[in-house]
């Protein structure tokens, strides 16, 4: 589906103040020297979203997940984890929140399945008594149950990482922060954790995803947040996201290989595509802005092939690039994505 | 186990609410962390050598002695003169074990210990999970100072154990003649022995300490357990050096060997109780430092 377009609104409106699982308001770190890690952010994330928090490394995504968890105090303004603030109700509110903070720590020298039971003995409301049970069902979920008499100083960093995770999935959660989580994972380790991250979403568990790969964000995220320099750049629905760029920047790009090149500008311009260019046998143009009243497109893009080839134009490649979010990321900070802040 | 108890008793079924931790849910994550710190291999590594100084000593003494005579007529280096008695009774191995042993050896396997707590754990970053868990800082704070005065006990008991059972192997047993002359039957020497070790690990509280508030203060624990180890030579050296008498008394290891006069009959109180109370005091103040530090520093590892 097409993102419904909206007039081009520079900062989206923050969801309805109803119920927000993660509320801050002009949260500010600055470290010594005065540099300002994180500038006034205010987040706020909405219960039973998948929430990406997008941006380069250095933006200052970690400081905001260790300010969230009561790692460190803020400089300035207030974070609000599941309706209490931070860090002072952290033994109310930590229990029900599983995480994953810049990468996974381990003990090298306690296999997999300790360095669970470890953890797991950290935290105050662990039943003690289904503790082996919950650990050998994390230790599943993640797909780590073979391997969970293994030294952890002996697993790959996809096997840390899945560790990490299922430390997060020890107890049901009501959040789950998710620093990085596909990091170092190979391809296929990657598509599991995303599927493991859409069906706790499903079960209603409010996912607060930090990653610089945007993909990753457009594919798994309802919403995301963008940083760049420790300040937040813009938060919203992905479909809003994508919106903005499309009201700034039209609806994509049509690129129609032919070896007429001079026929196909001709039947396209009446089309009502702008911006033609023609590069030996391909020809370029801004698709038209879409301006429905319904949010529907007001015409196919199979109806401008149509018209070229019933034009006699001789179509050997169409394609049409909508913006992604990596548009929306280089649209808004006007810079490539993994320049460092 | 008796955490199952403690919980079991306060919420039947918990169902998605979270679970009211029990009162004594500490002693779970106390569990923990003394069986993890007894199951690392650095920590065994230190136990066997504080195992072998005994039977070195003991060696050291039957060879020395191989043609009858006393050993060590100068009454040692480690101050009250135990090591003429060895040859005559194996008990007194024990007590010049812990002689031995107290001035560098145990404070230096203390100093391991406590340096590595906390700053071991904020070096490999395992201490953000435990305090996402939510461990708790003060919490975590009490069970890492409590594991390492587990560590103090055990590793003296394991000092006077291996000594005892060297003394017996290599040595006569029977009625201890005590320093002040009189002599008592072996059974209350035991039981004197005992108490000694115990009075030798309490010695240990304040270097214990000293190294958990300056594992507090760093995320290396190789640094801590240095700065920790090479704190205590520095005092261990001042504490020689007559023209700092004035200071001296305030130096945690001044007091250390009093506990010979545990050995007198009757007992002499006055150096123990100075030991015990610099100990405490020790205690008292560098566990606040270590807290206050510790409950309001920024976790960044």
């Amino acid at each position: 589906m097409p993102p419904p377009p909206t007039a081009g609104s520079e900062r989206a409106v923050p969801p309805r103040a109803g119920d927000r699982v993660i509320e801050t308001q002009g949260l500010t770190k600055a470290y010594r020297g005065g540099q300002l890690a994180v500038d006034r952010l205010d987040l706020a994330v909405p219960r039973g979203s998948v929430f990406g928090f997008l941006g380069p490394n250095g933006s200052g995504k970690t400081t905001t997940i260790r300010m969230l968890m009561g790692l460190i105090e803020p400089t300035a303004g207030s974070a609000r984890v599941l309706g209490a603030t931070m860090p002072g109700a952290g033994r109310r509110v930590l229990p029900r929140v599983g995480a994953l903070i810049e990468g996974p720590a381990l003990y090298g020298f306690l296999s997999g399945r300790d360095n669970l039971l470890r953890f797991d003995a950290a935290d105050p409301t662990a039943d003690p008594r289904t503790r082996a049970e919950r650990v050998g069902r994390a230790l599943e979920r993640v797909g780590l149950a073979a391997a969970a008499g293994k030294k952890a100083r002996a697993y790959s960093l996809g096997m840390k990482q899945r560790l990490g995770l299922a430390s997060a999935l020890l107890q049901p959660r009501e959040l789950l922060v998710l620093d990085e989580p596909t990091n170092g994972l190979d391809p296929q380790g990657m598509r599991e954790i995303r599927a493991l991250v859409r069906e706790l979403a499903a079960d209603g568990t409010t996912v607060f995803l930090s990653s610089h790969l945007l993909d990753e964000v457009e594919q798994v995220c309802t919403h995301a947040a963008v940083m760049a320099r420790g300040r937040l750049i813009i938060q919203g629905t992905v479909a809003d996201l994508s919106a903005t760029v499309l009201g700034s920047r039209g609806s994509g790009r049509l690129t129609v290989t032919t070896p007429d090149p001079a026929d196909a500008v001709r039947v396209l311009k009446e089309q009502g595509v702008t911006d033609l260019r023609v590069t030996d046998d391909r020809v370029s143009g801004e698709l038209p802005t879409t301006a429905g009243p319904d949010g529907q497109e007001p015409w196919e893009l199979s109806d401008l092939n149509a018209a070229l080839v019933h034009a006699g134009v001789r179509v050997r490649g169409f394609g049409a690039e909508r913006p992604s979010l990596e548009d929306v990321f280089v649209h808004l900070t006007g810079e490539g994505f993994d320049v460092a802040g | 186990m008796s955490q199952a108890e403690v919980s079991g008793a306060g919420t039947p079924g918990a169902g998605a609410a979270p679970r009211r931790p029990g009162p004594l849910w500490s002693l779970g994550l106390l569990r923990s962390e003394i069986g993890m710190t007894f199951r690392r291999w650095r920590t065994l590594a230190l136990l066997a050598v504080l195992a072998g100084v005994p039977i070195l000593v003991g060696i050291a003494v039957k060879i020395e002695t191989g043609d009858g005579g006393p050993a060590g007529h100068g009454g040692g280096d480690g101050g009250p003169a135990f090591l003429s008695q060895v040859t005559n009774n194996g008990l007194f191995l024990v007590f010049t074990s812990l002689a031995v042993t107290l001035p560098f050896f145990l404070p230096m396997a203390i100093g391991v210990i406590a340096g590595d707590s906390l700053a071991g754990e904020a070096n490999a970053g395992t201490l953000r999970y435990l305090l996402v868990a939510p461990a708790g800082r003060t919490r975590l704070l009490l069970v890492k100072y409590a594991t390492t005065l587990a560590f103090c006990l055990v590793a003296t008991l394991v000092v006077a154990l291996s000594a005892l059972a060297v003394g017996a192997l290599l040595f006569p047993l029977g009625d201890v003649t005590l320093l002040s002359g009189t002599s008592i039957p072996f059974g209350e020497g035991l039981l004197r022995a005992l108490a000694i070790a115990c009075v030798v690990a309490l010695s240990l509280m304040g270097v214990a300490a000293v190294g958990l508030f300056i594992s507090t203060l760093t995320n290396s624990g190789i640094a801590a357990m240095a700065t920790t180890v090479g704190l205590l030579i520095t005092v261990q050296i001042l504490d020689t050096i007559p023209q700092l008498q004035a200071i001296q008394p305030y130096l945690f290891p001044h007091y250390w060997l009093s506990f010979a006069d545990l050995l007198r009959d009757p007992v002499y109180w006055d150096g123990l109780q100075k030991n015990i109370g610099l100990q405490a005091l020790y205690a008292v103040v560098f566990g606040s430092a270590a807290w206050a530090r510790f409950t309001t520093r920024d976790v960044t590892a």
